[in-house]
C-alpha cells in the first residue's frame, strides 16, 4: 500500500531542540540489561549503547483495548476513536472548562433561519501533515463519502443521517442543508480526513474497504498528533506534529503500551514504566495515594449508572413480547420501587463512596443540562414507609410469607439482572434486594455476564436490569434511545435499554433537537429529564467518578475537562496530551537517581545465570553417565 | 476450551503400556503393519480434527451475546450502522450457509476475518505465534527439565528427606493459582514495592524505544523471566511426580541389580540405567501436556501481557469476536491433535515393545 503520498513529518521544530531528559527508572533498568549483557555476552559482540541519557520526552499510557482499526471511517472501539481525535481535527470541539462547543477547524458558524441551513467558516492555515492544505473540499467529501457510502457510515453514519447536501461555497466555507433543523449540528465528532489521500483509498478497495485498517504510517492527518508505528498487541506509537495550527504539544511522543490486566498496568505505574494509568477500581486507586511522585487525579462521573424496569416490552406495531412481570406495567409500582431505594446507600456500599447519588440523567458535569428532582419535584425520594403506603392503597396485599401480591393475583415475585463484570453493579444488586425486601417485593438476583444479560435485555426476558451511559457533551443521543422510535421493529431490535415509549416525551425529545438556543434547549432536556424519572422505568442510582492516576515526575499540566474536577483520558478533543507539559529535568534525576536498583539488577541476573548455568551442568552431568 | 479430543489411546504417563510381543522381523509383512499403523493414526487426527472444527462453530455460536451489539456498546449507532456490521459480519445468514462459508474457508487454509480487529485471523495469529512459542516453548523445556531432574533424585529415594522437601515444594506450587502467583512475582520484583526493586518489567515482550537486535534481545530477555518463572513453577510438578513414580517402578528391575553387582556407583547406576529408561512414559508426556500448556499460557500471557496466542484469545473472548476465537480454537486443537498424532508416531521408535 505504498501508493501514499506519506511523508513522515519533522520531529523537531525548526528552532532547535527542547532539553531532554532521562526517563525515570531507565538507569536501573539500563544498569540491568547492561551487567546481564556483561555476564550473557562477555566477549561474544559488542554491548548496546549504555547509558544514553537522551531520550524524547515520551508519555506512556497503559492500555487494555486492543485497535480495532485506524480507519476513521470504521473505528468503533473506545481506544481507537481516542487515538483518532488526536490524529484527525474536527469541525468543533468541545471546550475543555465549559464542555461547550468550541472552534476547532470552522472558525465560526451560523444557521439559517428556518435552521436548515448551516455554514461553518473554516481556518485557512491548517495543513495536513503531509504539507497539503485542509480546504473545504476535504470536508465536503468526508462529509459525503459517509452520507453515500454504506461501509464509510458505520462509525459516524448518526451524526449524517438528517444532512440533505452538503457542498463548498468557496476554499474556506462549507454549507449543510438538512432534512429538518437539529440541534446536534455544533457537535459533529466526525474525523475530517484528506481527499487526495482516502479517494484513492475508496476507489481502490470498493466494498472491501470497511476492511481497511488504515495501518500506513505515518497516518496522514491535521491533528497534533502523527500516528506512527503500530505494533499490535504491544504498543502504538503518536509523534507531536510540532506544525498544528494550534501549536505542536510539549510532547515528543505519547506511546500507548498494553497491559491486559488493569492490576499489573498499576504496577507499572508505581515502577516507571508507564506515565498514566485510567479506569482504576477504588482499591486500586486508594492503594497510589501517597505514592511518591504520584497523583490520583478523581473525576466527577461522565456516566451514570442506572436500573431499567421492564414495563411490558413491545414492538413499534405494539406487539408484545418477553416475560416481564405484568405487574410491572403499573405506575404506582414501579415508583414505590424507586422510592424504596436509597440512592446514598448504593454509593456507600457499592462504589465505596466513589459515586454522587443521582437523581437526573445528564451528570452534573455538563452544567446547563444536568437536572435533579428538588423540592415538589423530588416526588420520589427515599422513603420505603410512603412506598409501603402507596403499595397498600393500590392494592398490592401482603402474602403470608411477606411477599406483596398484586391486585391481578401475580406475587410481586422479580428478577434482576446485574453485571458481573462490574462489582459495583454486584454490590447494588444485593443493596437492591434488601431494600425491595422492605416494600414486600422479592428478588431473585441474576449476576451473568454481559452477553447473558444483553440477551435477557432484547428478548425481554427481565423484569429490573442494569444498564449505564457514558454521556456525551451533546446529550441528543442518551434521550433519543427513549423515543418510541427506539423501540423494536421486531423483537431483538431495540436500540436502547428500556422499552419506553411515551408521547410527551417524543414531543419534547422533537423540541430540545429543534432548539438552537442552548438555554432555551436546556429547559427542554430538564422536562425531559423529569418525565424519565416520574415514569420510573429508566432509574438513574449513581454517577461512578472517573480515577486515574498520572506520574508527576514524567508529566504535568495535564488539562481536566471539565475543568476543574475532570477527567483526563476519554477527553472530548485533544486537551489532555496537548498541553501535557515534560517533567523538568532535575526533578527526574532527582527522583531517580543512580538507586541500589541498579547494583540488585546485576545481582539478580547472575544469581539467575548461575542457577541456569547450574541447570545445564547438572543435565550435562547426567548425560556425562553415559559416556563414563 | 481445551478438553479437545485426542487421538491417543494409551492413557498418559501410566508407565510403559502393555503390548503384544514383536513378531519376529519378516520383511514386507512387517512394513505392512507399519503403514497400517501410520495410517490409522493419520485418520483417527484428521477425524478428530474435522470434529474439532464443527464443534468450534457451533459451540461459539451458542455464547450468549451478540458481538454486533458488544461491539457497539455505549456508542451512540443507528440501526443502519448495526445492520451494515451484521452484514459485514456475515450474521445476516443462515448458520447453516455460515458454516459452509466457514468449513469451505479452512479447506483454503482460510481461517476468516476477525470482526474486531478487521484482520485476517490467520495473520492476526501467525503474528502472535512466535511470542507464544517463544514463551511456552522456554518454559516447558525449562519446566522439564527441572521436573525430570528433581524427579529423578525424588524418585531414587522415595520417603527421603529430599523427597519429601521437593515434591511438598512442587505440589504446593502446581496447586497455586498461576493468576495470583504471576501477580505476586510482579509485586515483588517488578514494581519497586519489593526489596528489590524494579528488576524486572511488568509486562509485555520488549521495551517500545528498545532499538537494535542486541538491544531487543537483551530487552525480550529480561521480559521473559517472570512470566516463563510463573509457567516454570506451576507446571513442573507433573514432570517431577511421573519422572519420580517411573523411576520407583524401575528401582526393582533385574538389570539395576546387576549394574550393582558389576560394582557400579550407586549415582553413576541412577543416572546411566535407570534414569534412561525412566525417560520413556515421560516422552509422551511432553508432547500430551501441550494442550495443559496452552491453557497456562492464556492465563500468564494476560498478567503479563505478553503479546501471544492466549493474550489474543482472551481480547477476543471478551467481545465474542466470533471469527477470532474459532480460528483460534481450531489451532489450538490442531496443535494438541499434532502432538498427539507425533507421540504416537514417535513412541514406537524409543521403545520397542510397542512396535507395530
Amino acid at each position: 500500500m505504498s501508493f501514499l503520498p506519506a511523508r513522515r513529518p519533522s520531529p523537531r521544530p525548526a528552532d532547535g531542540p527542547r532539553p531532554r531528559r532521562a526517563p525515570v527508572g531507565t538507569p536501573a533498568r539500563r544498569a540491568a540489561a547492561t551487567g546481564g549483557a556483561l555476564l550473557l555476552l562477555a566477549g561474544t559482540g559488542p554491548l548496546p549503547a549504555a547509558a544514553d541519557d537522551a531520550g524524547p520526552d515520551t508519555m506512556t499510557i497503559a492500555v487494555s483495548q486492543q485497535v480495532d482499526s485506524f480507519n476513521p471511517f470504521t473505528a468503533q472501539l473506545a481506544v481507537t476513536t481516542n487515538i483518532l481525535r488526536h490524529v484527525y481535527d474536527s469541525l468543533v470541539t468541545v471546550d475543555p472548562g465549559t464542555n461547550e462547543p468550541a472552534p476547532a477547524l470552522a472558525q465560526e458558524w451560523e444557521s439559517s433561519d428556518d435552521g436548515l441551513t448551516w455554514t461553518f467558516h473554516l481556518r485557512d492555515d491548517v495543513v495536513f501533515t503531509d504539507d497539503e492544505p485542509l480546504t473545504a473540499d476535504d470536508v465536503v467529501w468526508t462529509f459525503t463519502t459517509i452520507m453515500e457510502n454504506e461501509p464509510a457510515a458505520i462509525a459516524s453514519g448518526n451524526y449524517v443521517a438528517g444532512f440533505e447536501s452538503v457542498t463548498a461555497e468557496d476554499d474556506r466555507t462549507v454549507v449543510v442543508e438538512l432534512d429538518e433543523p437539529q440541534a446536534t449540528m455544533a457537535s459533529l465528532d466526525i474525523p475530517i480526513v484528506p481527499r487526495h489521500v482516502w479517494e484513492p483509498i475508496l476507489e481502490e478497495e470498493g466494498d472491501a474497504f470497511a476492511d481497511y485498517t488504515n495501518e500506513v504510517f505515518p497516518v496522514v492527518g491535521s491533528g497534533p498528533f502523527v500516528l506512527t508505528e503500530h505494533d499490535r498487541g504491544r504498543h502504538i506509537t503518536l509523534e507531536a506534529n510540532p506544525g498544528h495550527w494550534r501549536g505542536g504539544p510539549e510532547l515528543d511522543r505519547v506511546v500507548l503500551r498494553y497491559y491486559s490486566e488493569k492490576d499489573a498496568a498499576v504496577e507499572a505505574l508505581r515502577s516507571g514504566e508507564v506515565s498514566f494509568v485510567y479506569e482504576l477500581t477504588d482499591a486500586q486507586a486508594r492503594s497510589l495515594e501517597g505514592a511518591r511522585d504520584i497523583a490520583v487525579n478523581i473525576a466527577e462521573g461522565k456516566r451514570f449508572q442506572a436500573f431499567t424496569v421492564n414495563p411490558g416490552a413491545e414492538t413499534q406495531d405494539g406487539e408484545a413480547f418477553g416475560d416481564g412481570h405484568p405487574a410491572l406495567s403499573d405506575l404506582t409500582l414501579r415508583q414505590a420501587i424507586v422510592m424504596a431505594i436509597d440512592n446514598d446507600e448504593i454509593v456507600d456500599k457499592a462504589h465505596n463512596g466513589q459515586a454522587v447519588a443521582a437523581g437526573g440523567y445528564i451528570p452534573p458535569r455538563y452544567g446547563d443540562f444536568h437536572w435533579s428532582p428538588e423540592g415538589p419535584e423530588e416526588i420520589l425520594a427515599f422513603d420505603p414507609e410512603a412506598a409501603n403506603a402507596m403499595l397498600d392503597e393500590a392494592g398490592y396485599e401482603s402474602g403470608e410469607d411477606g411477599v406483596r401480591v398484586s391486585p391481578e393475583g401475580d406475587r410481586l415475585e422479580l428478577r434482576l439482572h446485574a453485571h458481573a463484570d462490574r462489582p459495583d453493579n454486584v454490590q447494588a444488586a444485593l443493596v437492591i434486594v434488601e431494600r425491595l425486601a422492605d416494600i414486600g417485593i422479592e428478588v431473585e438476583n441474576n449476576t451473568v455476564d454481559p452477553g447473558v444479560l444483553s440477551d435477557a435485555l432484547h428478548t425481554g426476558e427481565y423484569d429490573l436490569i442494569f444498564t449505564g451511559w457514558t454521556v456525551n457533551p451533546d446529550p441528543d443521543y442518551v434521550f433519543s434511545i427513549h423515543t418510541c422510535g427506539a423501540l423494536p421493529v421486531e423483537p431483538g431490535t431495540m436500540q436502547g435499554d428500556a422499552y419506553f415509549c411515551d408521547e410527551e416525551y417524543d414531543d419534547l425529545y422533537e423540541a430540545q433537537l429543534a432548539e438552537y438556543d442552548r438555554a432555551a434547549r436546556a429547559e427542554i432536556v430538564h422536562e425531559l429529564q423529569q418525565v424519565l424519572y416520574t415514569e420510573a422505568v429508566v432509574n438513574v442510582l449513581a454517577y461512578p467518578n472517573i480515577l486515574e492516576a498520572y506520574r508527576t515526575d514524567h508529566v504535568t499540566s495535564l488539562q481536566v475537562q471539565p475543568d476543574p474536577g475532570g477527567n483526563i483520558w476519554g477527553q472530548d478533543g485533544y486537551w489532555a496530551w496537548w498541553s501535557a507539559e515534560p517533567a523538568a529535568a532535575d526533578e527526574a534525576a532527582a527522583s531517580s537517581g543512580p538507586s541500589s536498583g541498579a547494583v540488585w539488577a546485576v545481582g539478580g541476573g547472575a544469581a539467575l545465570l548461575l542457577v541456569v548455568g547450574a541447570v545445564v551442568l547438572v543435565l550435562r552431568r547426567a548425560t556425562a553417565g553415559d559416556r563414563e | 476450551m481445551t478438553g479437545a479430543p485426542t487421538t491417543s489411546d494409551r492413557p498418559a504417563g501410566a508407565g510403559a503400556p502393555d503390548a503384544p510381543v514383536p513378531a519376529g522381523p519378516t520383511g514386507t509383512g512387517r512394513l505392512a503393519r507399519i503403514l497400517v499403523y501410520v495410517a490409522g493414526r493419520l485418520a483417527t487426527a484428521a477425524l478428530s480434527l474435522a470434529a474439532v472444527v464443527a464443534a468450534g462453530f457451533f459451540l461459539f455460536r451458542i455464547l450468549p451475546g451478540d458481538p454486533v451489539r458488544a461491539m457497539t456498546e455505549g456508542r451512540e449507532v443507528s440501526a443502519g450502522q448495526r445492520e451494515e456490521l451484521r452484514r459485514q459480519f456475515g450474521l445476516d445468514r443462515s448458520l447453516g450457509e455460515q458454516f459452509l462459508d466457514y468449513a469451505s474457508g479452512l479447506v483454503r487454509l482460510d481461517l476468516g476475518t476477525s470482526f474486531q480487529y478487521r484482520e485476517p485471523v490467520a495473520e492476526l495469529i501467525l503474528d502472535r505465534l512466535g511470542p507464544t512459542l517463544l514463551l511456552a516453548g522456554t518454559g516447558t523445556v525449562v519446566a522439564a527439565a527441572l521436573g525430570l531432574f528433581l524427579g529423578a533424585r525424588a524418585g531414587w529415594r522415595p520417603g527421603g528427606r529430599g523427597d519429601r522437601v521437593s515434591t511438598a515444594v512442587a505440589l504446593f506450587f502446581w496447586s497455586v493459582p498461576t493468576f495470583w502467583l504471576g501477580l505476586l512475582l510482579i509485586v515483588v520484583l517488578a514494581s519497586g514495592r519489593g526489596f528489590v526493586p524494579d528488576l524486572f518489567p511488568t509486562g509485555g515482550m520488549v521495551d517500545p524505544d528498545a532499538t537494535g537486535p542486541w538491544e531487543t534481545g537483551l530487552s525480550t530477555a529480561r521480559h521473559m523471566v517472570l512470566p516463563v518463572t510463573t509457567m516454570v513453577a506451576v507446571i513442573y510438578a507433573q514432570y517431577l511426580m511421573i519422572m519420580r513414580s517411573s523411576l520407583m517402578d524401575e528401582k526393582g528391575a533385574d538389570y539395576l541389580t546387576t549394574a550393582r553387582a558389576k560394582g557400579l556407583r550407586d549415582a553413576l547406576v541412577r543416572r546411566r540405567h535407570a534414569v534412561p529408561n525412566a525417560l520413556l512414559p515421560t516422552v509422551t508426556l511432553v508432547f500430551l501436556n501441550l494442550g495443559q500448556v496452552v491453557s497456562g499460557v492464556i492465563l500468564v500471557e494476560t498478567v503479563f501481557s505478553w503479546p501471544g496466542l492466549g493474550q489474543l484469545f482472551y481480547s477476543g473472548l471478551r467481545v465474542p469476536d466470533l471469527g477470532l476465537v474459532q480460528g483460534l480454537f481450531v489451532v489450538f486443537a490442531a496443535s494438541v491433535i499434532l502432538m498427539n498424532l507425533l507421540a504416537d508416531l514417535v513412541y514406537p521408535l524409543l521403545d520397542p515393545r510397542v512396535r507395530p
